[in-house]
């Protein structure tokens, strides 16, 4: 059986000359492939961590409520943790999801449309989840189901 | 090649559920019981199997993003750049295997 090849995106279509942009650009595509790396192997860290304490310790999923979360928002170390990875990821995400429609997205404006799309789409969702960790209150008044046990002390 | 489309893939695919994941715990914010409620519905057996995906494309991103890693910094990374996709096969498989006995096994066991 013949294994198929996928080509190279754009490849055949431009000529090569015209790949290369010269000058105007600054290093921004080298500090891209750089983030890409560096946030790459702190997310292998975070991310399995993070799926391992909520989905491998205890009773796994079925621990996951309000008050699982409220619990370890408690601590300032899963704070960070979290909030750490939820810019790490979104950066590392959404530099690569804008890596391919810059690779299949061939006419300008389809372009343009998609990554300001996206742009929104990061930025709603970088600040919302900022936000939650942020303004999160693990026993909101007049909330009485699945409270963490801490706050029957109050 | 196909490690590269594999890597593409299984990045839209976590990317996505990201955005969604972000989305669903921001519920915290607005009661206990909706933030609940909707993370009710991550249990059932059919989302059961979905986790198990979208675990199984997490992984391979990570043992495939060091190898990527690994050819771009290490003097040799070229030359071993299929072996060490063997190896990422063969890690993937590795921590797959004892992650769905577990995953699965709450899942699906009674609770």
């Amino acid at each position: 059986m013949a294994t198929p090849t996928i080509d190279a995106p754009r490849s055949g279509k431009i000529d090569v000359k015209y790949n290369r942009r010269r000058g105007g650009k600054g290093n921004f595509e080298m500090v891209a492939w750089l983030f890409m790396r560096l946030s790459g192997v702190v997310l292998v860290v975070l991310i399995f961590g993070h799926l391992f304490v909520n989905l491998m310790v205890g009773d796994g999923i079925h621990a996951i409520d309000f008050g699982f979360v409220a619990g370890k928002w408690a601590s300032p170390f899963w704070q960070i943790w979290d909030l750490l990875m939820l810019w790490l990821a979104m950066l590392h995400g959404t530099n690569g999801v804008r890596t391919i429609i810059n690779d299949y997205a061939e006419r300008n404006a389809t372009r343009m449309t998609l990554k300001t799309v996206l742009y929104i789409a990061t930025v709603v969702i970088i600040v919302l989840g900022t936000l939650v960790i942020f303004t999160f209150d693990p026993c909101p008044a007049g909330a009485v189901t699945d409270l963490p046990s801490f706050c029957t002390a109050k | 090649m196909w490690s590269w489309v594999g890597h593409r893939i299984t990045g839209v695919v976590i990317f996505f559920f990201l955005l969604v994941h972000v989305l669903d715990t921001s519920l915290v914010r607005v009661s206990p019981e909706a933030y609940t409620a909707v993370i009710g519905a991550y249990k059932n057996p059919v989302m059961g199997l979905g986790e198990a995906g979208l675990v199984a494309a997490i992984v391979f991103h990570a043992f495939n993003g060091l190898r990527i890693v690994a050819i771009d910094f290490w003097k040799k990374g070229n030359k071993y750049q299929a072996r060490l996709l063997w190896s990422v096969l063969i890690l993937w498989v590795v921590v797959m295997v004892p992650f769905l006995i577990r995953h699965l096994s709450i899942v699906f066991g009674g609770h």
